[in-house]
Order: C-alpha cells, then structure tokens, then sequence
C-alpha cells in the first residue's frame, strides 16, 4: 500500500510562505514526479511527506492514517537523497543494512534482505566496500538498496539523478524505471528536469511558486498545458510563443507552438524569417529562426536532412491542429 | 608550488629554516640536555653542549622529592577529566547548533565566545570565595570543573565547525532510515565526526594542562598539578639546573608529543574557526 | 531543516552548556561587581559596608595604578610587535620549498606547547641568570659584562620570554593563511612584472592582513592576562607589574577585596573592548 493525500497542506519559514494550501492525491503504485524551476518548492513538499520538516497547516494522509504528527521513521516511507546521504564510515553492507538495524531485526534476517536487495542491483561484489570507494552510479544504487530493504510505503526520490554524467543519468533512468516496474510500489520523484518527468512518471505535478500549476500524465501536460507555464516548461526544445498580431489572427493573447509542429520551406509559408544558429543532430536538426515582431529566436525541428544555412531567409508554416491559444492571464483557451 | 626550483635556491632556504628553526628550539633542547647533566656540569664555564656524562640521577631525585608521580597524576586527572566532560557537554550542544539553526544560534555561539574573554582575574576573589564555600579548595574536583568551564566554549566552537562540514542530509538519511535522536548522535554522527572530536580533545587537553592562572591560585598540596610543581622550583631549587631542567622535562615532555600530533588542528581551534 | 520535533531536543540539549556557561559568566561578575561598591578586607575586618564608587576612584587614583597599565601596554604592545614580524618573515620562509620542513615545523611550533611556569624558569634561570645563565656566558665570551637580565631589563626580559611562547601561534596561524593563497595570483604579479618585494607589499601582505587581524587580536586577550610568566620571574617587582598582577596582588595578596573587585571590573571592560572587535570578524566568518 501506499497511498497518500495531502490535504490544503501550507508550509511557511518564519513569514514567508513557500507553499500556500495545497491539495494532492497519490495512488497506491504510482509514479508521481514533482517537477518545477528551482526553488518552486518541490523539494520542500517531498520533505513534508517525509517528515523532515512540519506543514504549518493542513493533514497527510498514508494510506488513510493521519501521519501529520508522526516522525520521519515511522511513516513507512524510504528516500533516497540528492547527495545519496551514505553513511562514509560504514561498508556497503552495514549502509544497507541499518534501516534493518534500527528496526531491530536479527542478524541472518538482515543479510538475508541485504544479499536480496544487492544481487537486484548488482551490488553484490562491493558489499564490504566503503562508499568512497564507490563510483557515483555505485553509490546511487547503494541508495536505492538501503531504501529497497525496508519495504516502505512509498519511496521518495530527491533529485537523485543530479550529480551523475549524461550517459550515467540515461542509465539510472531506466533502472529506476524497471525497479518501478518490478515493485510496483508508489514512488515519488523530484526533479527540476522535465526530460526525467516525461520519461519516468505515470503522474507529473509540475510546481511553481509552491503552487501547482498542473497535474496529469506526461502526454496530457504535453498535448493540453493549462497554461503559458507548463507548456513552456513541459516539452524540449522549448515552445515558441508569438503575441500581438501573431496571436490575435487566433483569437488570442499568446499562442504557442512547439519546434516540432512548425513546417520549414524556403519558398512559402506563414511567417517569413532569417536563419540563425542551425544545429545538426543527426536525427534532427534544430533551425533556430529570426521572426521579424518576435523577440527570441524561433526553433524549429525539421528533419536530419536539410539544407539550411545561415542567413538563408525561410518560410515557417504552424500546423493548424496543435496550436496552443493562452489568454491575457496565460490561461489555456480550450 | 607550481613551478621547480633551483637546487641552490632550496639549499638556502633549508639551511636558514633550519637554524631558525633550531634557534627557537633551542631554549626547549637545551633544558632537555640539561636534565641529563650533573649539577656541576650543568653550571661549568664554559658551558658543555654533548660531551658530559650522562645520567638519569636527576630524574630520580626528583622523583623523589617532589612526588613528580602525584602532580602528573592531578594533572592528567585535571586536563584530561575537564576536557571529556567538556566533550560530553559539547557535543550535544554543537549538534543542535550545527543541525538545528535558529535565529539565535549565531547569537549564542558568539555569546560562549564572549565568556571565554572574560579576565580570569576580574573574577577572581568570587570564584575563589566561592571554592571556599563549597570546599572545593585545592580539590582535584573543582580545578576539573573550572578548566571545563573555561575551555567550553572552545570545545564548541571546534566541534560546531567540524559538525557544519557534514552534510544534514547524512543526518536525515538515519531519521528516514528508523534512528533515534541517541543512536543518529551515536552511531552517524560521532564516527562521522571521529577526527574532528579528536583534535577537540587534543587541543583541550594542552590548554588545561598548561593553564596556569587558576592552577595556581586555587591550589595548594593536595591538587596541585605540573604547573603549580615547577613553580615550586623558583627559589630557591631553581639554581639546581640539572634538577630543574629534568622536572621541566618532564612537565613538558608528554604535551609536546600530542601537540605535534595535534598541530594542524591547533590554527582551527585556536581562531575560532577564522583561520582554517 | 528542521520539524517541532528536532528543536525542542535541539533546546534540551544545548541547555547544560547554556546553563553552564551562564551560571559561570553572571555569578562571579555580579560578585566582583557587588565587591566592586563595598570596602571588603577580608582579614582586616570583612565587610565594611557601602562605599560607592571609593574603590574604582582609588584603584585609578593609586601609584601602582598609571605604572602597571603602562607595563600592560608595553608588554602586549612588544609581543605583539616582535611575534607578528618575525612571525610573517618566518611564515614566508616556511612556505619556501625545502628539505625536512615537517621537521623545522615542528621545532618552531614546540615552544606553544610548553607549560607557561616551564618557560619562565627555564629562561629566568639557565639563560638570564647573570652568574650561570647561558647569556652571561655568550657576554662573557664576547668580553662584556653580564646583564642582569630580570632586574635591570625586566621589560625586555618578560617580554623575550612571552613573545618566545606566542611566535608559534603567529607563525602557524600566517603559514596557514599565506598557503592558502593562490600561486597563480604571485605568478600573474610576475608576469606582470613586479619584483619580490613589490609582491610582497601587493599581494601577500594584503592576503595576510585578516589573519594578521586575527592573531592581534587573539593574542592581546590573552596577553592581557599573562600571569605565570611574572608570577614566578619577577613576582611583579621591577616594574613588571601588569594590570592583572596588580588586581591579583589587591585581592590575594593585600586581601584588599573591594578595591581589586574594582580592578577587575576595568579589566573586564579593557578586554570586552578588544573582544567586540574580535567577535566582528569571527561573526563577519560565521556567515560566509
């Protein structure tokens, strides 16, 4: 089980507050990822639920038991931190072992958990290791297995991808994603990377200002934004936004396009605009296109194969179906 | 240092460090050999530096008169009690400071620092009277908790440094993991923080063991320690070179090993953390 | 970082040190300053009843008084004067590359760790003594006469003896301080043509004037309060006799509680002037 709501929780340091009421519910097996710029107050939230810090009001909700007023340890929940938090003076083994140890359990029902958890994740030969022998994928993992062995609730992740290499990051990604699926224990995710929020979640609650600005899956938050923020932050390369005249043609106070939806041609088009910085992908390549009334640059994706150069002047064409309408608020027009 | 450097260039500066070097340490190498001499020697004209007979008479001489073993032991029991209960007061205190900030933390820590800049002698004839009243006098007891006292706010101040270098999240972690405020201070916490308690000790032990306002004043036989041992050899013992210099010797000798032991860490200690 | 929870152990268990130092810090200093009004001879009367401010007047109004702040002044003044010189010149050195410098470390840093009553005999006696100090000896060698070193220079001696124990903590708080300055900064000055003494004024002088700060500033608190050094050279005779000897000699010696309380309290007040200033830099430190 693991099923959590947060119930017009707030959360204010000294008169500040960094979370007005704020509602949210999590489902048993979920994977929710908080997603938002930093300091939106993710990662506040995730520590409210796990009890590191107190909500100033409101309730908490695990799996239907009030948990407001109960301490960290005792709320059935594991988190794996941004900074792995590994205890440095304590072999691989003991650092999985101690959430075991604190509860008391015997010695043989320890190692038993420990063995499990490590061959899982392919720690089994760096048992009695130190972490700072580790590489930081190693380590990550070691994290992971120190929250595994509980058994908890629901796991809690901070940011745990942050300090790993690209190519590690991709790697992490998907093996968070298996244990996910193998699990199927509700995990929650924060992240300031909407490409981690698109790839992992079932459920994505993207945060700014602590407040939440949308909730849905990754491809409702990508097709239907409620508005200018999501559907700026939601979705790589960015969306291009176009106001005055652009926008009005469409009945609105901003529209938005993402790259992906723009058709390039150096004969007919829409809007008409200088070629700036072209970059070739391979697979794709991103034109980065001066609109005359436009501030920033256009980006458009096209195709891997195009002959496109600098100062080129080309012809862009929107595809009429995927047109975001925002009003003067920033509001989605539906 | 970046780049080589001539060997003439590194002969020049080892040669001058090194006579500064033993120029400083000569008055400390100097009572060392001394100890060694004869009475007689230890005064000839013109003085002998390493050609003298060595003995180990004066040592035992000492020993003898003076009851060296009774001050070193009320010296150890001073320095080394004063400095664990220190600890034992510190380390809780630092853990609240390092991981649970308030407004006032900063306020506060320079608050302790403040006591530690009060004149001893300033307070004196209370502390004094006061000792008399809780006939606390010339007891190893008392001179245990004055040293405490005066070197707490440094013992804090250390441990609160070092305490600041671990991560909270360390801490957080053990919460999450099931532990109890006693085991996440027991079991993270203090061996996370075995090098920078130890140094703490260290630097603690030298400073009582070689303070010597309150040794002074609040002792007489029974409590004294090293410090108030050698002021004893003013006068007129102090003309027996030989006997003088092995009692110094001795004094010094077990303070000088933890303090090179402890050197790095004295600059930390000793600044507030200003100097790291 | 913190719940409800963590800071209410977090008061519990910084209350023994609070508690501790509080009680240590008001009980005697409303003591002195209860002393500090009253005419108090212990063995010549006891309490005396009320004087007001008598003894602060007399304390400052006595012969001993202007002497011994002057001795104050020229003892702190010329420690500190003698350590933080020589203290940059052997700091600098230090930093140079050289064979053994773990050792010469060490020799230079000894000196802190021996006891305070230690260094005073063994300067007083095996070097100072006009008859059989070593000094007599190299005088003599040189064909002049000994000086009587703690009677006829007592300043100078007093002051050679202190700053012999005080230039390790100077030289070991500057090495520190000048290797954490960053070479490149010297090799920029180089290239840009600037010879030794020129990045010597520019660079690495400015780099250690915090830490010279810091160690005026550390070491006048407790050189204010250097006690053993006199106590057992000259007991306080031939003008050695500091403000803090002096209060010592009011209460301990003359039992003269009333008027050393009042002492006290100008010391208290001398070094809490220092202190403010110390504790702007360790706090300006606290916030980094």
């Amino acid at each position: 089980m693991g099923q959590i709501t947060l119930n017009q929780i707030t959360k204010s340091f000294g008169d500040v507050q960094v979370i007005p009421p704020l509602d949210l519910q999590i489902n048993d097996g979920e994977f929710v990822v908080f997603v938002g710029p930093s300091g939106c107050g993710k990662s506040t939230l995730l520590r409210l639920i796990a009890g590191l810090e107190d909500v100033s009001s409101g309730a908490i909700d695990i799996d239907g038991t009030d948990a407001t007023e109960i301490p960290p340890a005792k709320r059935g929940l594991a988190m794996v931190f941004q900074s792995y938090a590994l205890y440095p003076h304590m072999s691989v083994r003991k650092n999985i072992a101690f959430p075991l140890r604190m509860a008391g359990l015997d010695k043989a029902a320890q190692d038993a958990k420990v063995d499990a958890a490590a061959k899982v994740l392919n720690l089994t030969d760096y048992l009695d290791r130190r972490p700072g022998q580790l590489s930081g994928g190693q380590r990550q993992r070691v994290a992971i297995g120190r929250a595994i062995v509980r058994e908890p609730a629901a796991f809690l992740f901070d940011e745990p991808l942050s300090n790993l290499d690209a190519a590690l990051r991709v790697n992490m990604r998907l093996e968070i994603s298996e244990l996910h699926q193998s699990l199927k224990t509700t995990m929650i995710y924060v992240t300031h990377d909407q490409v981690e929020a698109m790839t992992m979640a079932d459920k994505i609650v993207v945060l700014q200002a602590g407040v939440i600005e949308q909730v849905g899956s990754p491809l409702e938050l990508y097709h239907t934004p409620r508005n200018r923020f999501v559907a700026g932050f939601i979705g790589s390369p960015k969306m291009n936004f176009f106001m005055g005249a652009f926008a009005s043609e469409y009945n609105a106070a901003t529209i938005g396009v993402r790259p992906e939806h723009l058709s390039v041609s150096h004969t007919d088009g829409k809007w008409s605009g200088k070629v700036g910085v072209s970059e070739h992908l391979g697979s794709d390549t991103f034109l980065y296109v001066e609109v005359d009334g436009v501030s920033e640059p256009v980006t458009v994706r096209s195709t891997g194969e195009v002959g496109f150069r600098h100062g080129d002047t080309v012809h862009l064409t929107p595809d009429p179906d995927k047109i975001h309408r925002f009003d003067n608020q920033g509001l989605r027009i539906q | 240092m970046a780049r080589a450097v001539t060997p003439r260039r590194k002969t020049i500066n080892t040669l001058a460090a090194w006579a500064i070097g033993l120029l400083i340490f000569f008055p400390i190498l100097w009572t060392i050999l001394t100890s060694f001499k004869t009475e007689a020697q230890a005064i000839s004209d013109p003085p002998v530096f390493l050609f003298f007979d060595w003995t180990l008479e004066n040592y035992a001489v000492v020993q003898e008169r003076s009851d060296y073993m009774r001050f070193l032991w009320n010296s150890v029991i001073i320095a080394g009690g004063s400095t664990l209960l220190g600890i034992v007061i510190g380390v809780p205190a630092a853990w609240s400071m390092a991981f649970v900030p308030s407004k006032r933390t900063k306020d506060i820590l320079m608050w302790m620092l403040s006591t530690k800049m009060l004149p001893a002698v300033g307070v004196l004839y209370p502390i004094y009277l006061l000792f008399i009243k809780l006939g606390l006098l010339d007891t190893r007891v008392g001179l245990t908790l004055v040293l405490m006292l005066i070197n707490l706010p440094i013992i804090i101040w250390m441990l609160y440094t070092y305490f600041k270098e671990i991560p909270g999240e360390i801490l957080e972690a053990a919460r999450m993991d099931g532990a109890t405020l006693k085991e996440e201070i027991l079991y993270i916490l203090t061996p996370m923080a075995v090098p920078g308690i130890a140094s703490t000790l260290l630097l603690n032990i030298i400073l009582a063991w070689n303070e010597a306002f309150w040794t002074l004043n609040l002792t007489a036989a029974k409590a004294a320690p090293l410090t108030a041992f050698i002021a004893s050899y003013s006068s007129p013992e102090g003309l027996f070179y030989a006997k003088l210099s092995a009692a110094s010797t001795m004094a010094i000798a077990p303070i000088l090993i933890l303090g090179w032991f402890s050197q790095k860490q004295l600059v930390r200690g000793l600044t507030f953390g200003a100097v790291k | 970082m913190a719940t409800q929870h963590s800071r209410s152990a977090a008061r519990i268990m910084m209350a023994p040190a609070v508690v501790l130092l509080l009680g240590w810090m008001l009980v005697p200093l409303t003591m002195t300053l209860y002393f500090s009004f009253k005419k108090y001879l212990p063995l010549r009367g006891g309490d005396l009843g009320w004087v007001g401010f008598d003894n602060y007047v007399r304390f400052v109004s006595s012969s001993a008084f202007w002497p011994s702040v002057q001795t104050t002044l020229v003892i702190v003044g010329g420690v500190l004067l003698i350590t933080i010189i020589l203290g940059v010149l052997l700091s600098i050195l230090l930093d140079q590359p050289m064979w053994g410098q773990g050792i010469v470390r060490i020799l230079v840093i000894a000196p802190f760790f021996v006891m305070p009553t230690v260094s005073a005999l063994v300067w007083k006696n095996m070097f100072m003594d006009p008859v059989n100090g070593l000094f007599a000896h190299l005088w003599e060698a040189f064909g002049a006469q000994p000086v009587e070193w703690l009677s006829d220079a007592s300043l100078l001696s007093i002051i050679i003896i202190v700053s012999w124990q005080w230039l390790p903590f100077a030289t070991l708080i500057l090495l520190t301080a000048i290797q954490s300055l960053d070479s490149e900064q010297l090799e920029a000055a180089e290239m840009d043509g600037a010879p030794p003494l020129a990045r010597f004024g520019f660079i690495i002088l400015p780099h250690l004037s915090r830490a010279i700060t810091i160690v005026i500033l550390i070491q006048t608190i407790f050189l204010l309060a250097i006690f053993a050094e006199i106590f057992v050279t000259t007991g306080g005779a031939f003008g050695t006799r500091t403000l803090t000897y002096l209060i010592f000699q009011r209460v301990l010696e003359s039992q003269n509680v009333g008027l050393g309380s009042a002492g006290g309290v100008y010391a208290i007040i001398l070094a809490n002037i220092v202190a403010i200033f110390l504790m702007r830099i360790v706090g300006k430190n606290l916030d980094a």
